[in-house]
């Protein structure tokens, strides 16, 4: 900024013309910040600061900055609204063409889109350009809990489907109701619809809810969780990758137990469907830039974050196979027709 | 011992020039932020946090500036509900009730004099339960499952009768107005959308601040425009602000009452400042009974919220800093200015980040002595940007309203929903329907559903199961009392000697 205001320094050498140059120094810096943001980048975050996907806008956007990938810090727009899908709509509705903005998204958004949550939209009005990183999923219960491992939870639910409650940070229907039920599916277990599952704001408060006992399991991702692992207060039974994660080792994967359910919830952005290839493939170098920055590898590990880095079209591929087999999982556990 | 050695070390950290300044502006700013309708805490803060990172404060830095924003944002509110009969941002909408007839009887300055020395007292002794009990406290969360959370809902409504004394039936009717309202938008426990319409905008419901905005600031612009400024609340004059010691020292045990009430209310998630600053209001309101004369005007009615919200506030930080779980749409936005300065908060916060933990509580410490100078002696400052002539004043603060509620979610719905609000809220004047519950339904209905619904999973439909808990218990006991008690004493209390005295000496 200090560069901007160098027309006031002539001030000082005609006293005379004081008043007229330091207005002209004044309208000069605000015609400059009128234009600059102009193509300053902005980062929407489709809800109330706090969240995931605040924090992949605002760590991502700093360090778009702090790398000089963009010339302007960025800006972080919060904009909640049914589940993401008033951002959503907005975007494909009113900023189609904008080159300089990119969304936060995340599982959540294509689990919505698949389950046609943000009312007509589909997942082909935007562009999907980069995920960065995962949050691996867990299953977690209290350190007092009498289950030792996935299985013997699942036969708990298999002996008596009412005795074990889930908390979860997502509404039914969510991603986190979706993970007890597909490791349910993979155990061969079929009526779905008698698992318990409570929908909370959020995976901190469904982990108040575990450790206070008022449910017996808790589903959720491993950011959520990464604090109440280290106090000792709750223990993970699973984490939903194909490998353990690294700096969480111990941790074992439901595969390896024998329930093969891969469910991350990754981070990444999706940016409007209608700029250009040039302006889509931009944004998917400066997201490549920061997953291989030192920084967001730092920033990975202090929140549990694991490596998952897709630009580009590669990631584009991937997230409409991952729409399809959410729509059909869907239909299959009912939650759509 | 180690508390002090911890308090040294925040000190340390907070008293270096920079911090300082920090504070002050910060808690200038929170102030007028405060003071200003439409503008509260949660988007004061919000606002500041781009600044923070441009000017690349380190993570004690910004946490000071923001968490001074905060606290003076709550200390500001009161100053609007007093003078203007609009609160400042929904904590302070409590204070609007007795402190806005003070304001019309000539005493404004009493009345700012009193709330402010009672923010203190709230903010001070939060701050330092703060310091000693929170990992303790944070255990508190743990015993709240859904069926207490709904008994503690229960027990704010059941206390609602006793608020508009002159007709229950209308209290009554206001409050299912706002449980409707809260009704609109996704219902988490089935994952539909209900009372939509289809309207994405309306997926996550009303927002409260919305409907305050729009049933207290836009409504007083209709009546202002209709009487020719008349009946309107705008244009009250402050005299000479001078200290009512005698007055403020019979508000004593109002103030330390409801600062313990308050501070647990924040520490429950989900609760926070208003309903801290609801139930202190209600419970001195009970206390002192009719003879108290709570809702004309009296120093206890502008200490009890004003102790409690400011408690609250501080008590809203136990959860967020030992949990990671926000008391308050207000820390969720302190939440995530710590994940973004790679600070997670949790149960090992205090363990592995002292200096931050320490440093904040210090310069919380340091903020609220700023903050008392500010709105004691120096109260006159800001109520100067409230004095200018109503027909400078109402365009403001229309302004103020539209900006702020526009920075809410960044939609044109939200502006028109709110002149609805202002509508209904000009009818709901003629009518004389209060108000104040048609907010606190839409406040607490989505969560009082909620927690129904999940103990209602839980227990297999077992109706027992939200009676079962010993807390829950004495919740239920402490709402049927708090129902039942005002028709009884209304008429014990109209003998003369009524106990009051004895609680108060």
């Amino acid at each position: 900024m200090s560069r901007k205001l160098e027309p006031a320094e002539y001030v000082w050498e005609d006293s005379m013309k004081f008043t007229a140059l330091k207005a002209l120094g004044t309208s000069a810096v605000i015609a400059l910040v009128t234009t600059s943001s102009a193509w300053a980048a902005e980062c929407i975050a489709p809800a109330n600061p706090g969240g995931g996907w605040d924090f992949t806008c605002r760590q991502v956007g700093k360090l778009l900055y702090d790398l000089q990938l963009v010339d302007q810090p960025v800006q972080v727009t919060n904009m909640a609204g049914a589940g993401g899908g008033l951002a959503y709509s907005y975007v494909v509705n009113e900023r189609n063409t904008d080159p300089d903005l990119i969304v936060a998204a995340s599982s959540a958004t294509t689990t919505r889109l698949a389950q046609k949550a943000f009312g007509d939209a589909t997942a082909d009005q935007v562009r999907f350009v980069g995920a960065i990183g995962a949050d691996p999923g867990v299953i977690v219960v209290a350190k007092d809990s009498p289950f030792q491992s996935l299985g013997d939870m699942v036969e708990a639910i298999k002996a008596d489907p009412g005795s074990v409650a889930f908390a979860g940070g997502s509404a039914a229907g969510g991603f986190d109701h979706m993970k007890p039920l597909q490791i349910m599916k993979a155990a061969g277990f079929t009526d779905i619809g008698s698992i318990k599952y409570i929908g909370v704001d959020g995976g901190a408060d469904a982990i108040t809810q575990t450790v206070g006992g008022f449910t017996q399991a808790m589903t959720g991702d491993m950011s959520e969780i990464v604090g109440f692992i280290q106090s000792g207060e709750v223990r993970a039974l699973a984490v939903l990758t194909e490998d353990r994660v690294p700096g969480f080792e111990d941790i074992p994967t439901a595969r390896e137990q024998g329930y093969d359910v891969i469910a991350v919830n990754w981070r990444g952005f999706y940016v409007p469907k209608g700029i250009s290839d040039d302006e889509f493939n931009a944004w998917a170098e400066k997201i490549q830039a920061v997953a291989d920055s030192a920084e967001w590898k730092e920033t990975m590990t202090a929140n549990g974050l694991a490596p998952f880095t897709k630009v580009g079209g590669d990631f584009q591929s991937w997230v409409d196979q991952v729409v399809a087999d959410t729509e059909a999982l869907s239909k299959e556990i009912g939650v759509i027709q | 011992m180690e508390i002090l050695s911890n308090l040294a070390l925040g000190f340390g950290v907070a008293l270096s020039p920079l911090t300082l300044i920090l504070a002050v502006v910060g808690c200038f700013l929170g102030t007028i932020i405060g003071a200003l309708p439409g503008l509260g805490p949660s988007n004061g803060v919000a606002i500041l946090i781009p600044i923070t990172f441009t000017l690349g404060l380190d993570a004690t830095a910004a946490l000071v500036l923001l968490t001074s924003v905060y606290y003076g944002a709550m200390y500001g509110g009161r100053i609007s509900s007093i003078l203007l009969n609009i609160p400042g941002d929904e904590p302070a909408m409590m204070t609007t009730l007795d402190g806005y007839p003070m304001a019309k009887a000539g005493r404004a300055g009493d009345a700012l004099v009193i709330s402010g020395v009672a923010s203190f007292v709230g903010a001070l002794l939060a701050t330092l339960a703060l310091a000693m009990v929170a990992p303790y406290l944070a255990r508190i969360a743990y015993k709240f499952g859904p069926a207490e959370y709904f008994a503690l809902y229960a027990l704010a409504f059941a206390t609602l009768g006793g608020m508009a004394s002159n007709n229950q039936a209308k209290a009554a009717l206001a409050s299912f107005i706002g449980l409707a309202i809260a009704l609109i938008g996704l219902d988490n426990n089935s994952g539909f959308y209900r009372f939509t319409g289809g309207n994405l905008h309306l997926a996550d419901g009303v927002d409260f601040l919305v409907a305050i905005v729009g049933l207290f600031a836009v409504s007083e612009v209709f009546v202002f425009i209709e009487t020719h400024g008349k009946a309107s609340a705008v244009g009250v004059k402050l005299g000479k602000v001078t200290v009512p010691w005698a007055e403020m020292w019979s508000t004593r045990w109002t103030m330390l009452r409801c600062s313990a009430v308050g501070f647990v209310a924040g520490v429950l998630p989900g609760a926070g400042a208003s309903l801290g600053s609801f139930m202190t209001y209600m419970m001195e309101k009970g206390i002192a009974g009719d003879k108290g004369g709570f809702g004309t005007g009296v120093a206890k009615g502008v200490a009890a919220p004003e102790a409690g919200n400011n408690a609250a506030a501080g008590g809203a930080l136990v959860p967020m800093l030992t949990l990671g779980v926000p008391g308050s749409g207000t820390t969720a936005v302190l939440l995530a200015v710590l994940m973004t300065l790679n600070i997670t908060p949790g149960p090992t916060l205090f363990a592995d980040r002292p200096e931050v933990v320490w440093g904040l509580i210090a310069s919380l410490l340091i903020a609220n002595f700023v903050l008392l100078a500010m709105n004691v002696p120096m109260v006159k400052i800001f109520v100067k940007v409230l004095m200018v002539p109503p027909a400078i004043l109402l365009p403001g603060v229309t302004m103020i309203s539209f900006v702020g509620i526009y920075s809410l979610s960044g939609s044109y719905f939200d502006l028109v929903l709110m002149i609805v609000f202002g509508v209904m809220g000009y009818v709901f004047r003629k009518m004389d329907i209060p108000t104040v519950p048609v907010i606190l339904g839409i406040l607490l209905g989505y969560q009082m559903e909620n927690n129904l619904r999940h103990a209602m999973t839980l227990s297999d439909g077992d109706w027992t199961y939200l009676f079962a808990s010993p807390i829950a218990a004495v919740l239920w006991i402490a709402a049927a009392v708090g129902f039942i008690a005002p028709m009884f004493l209304r008429g014990v209390l109209k003998r003369p000697q009524a106990p009051e005295s004895a609680i108060e000496d």
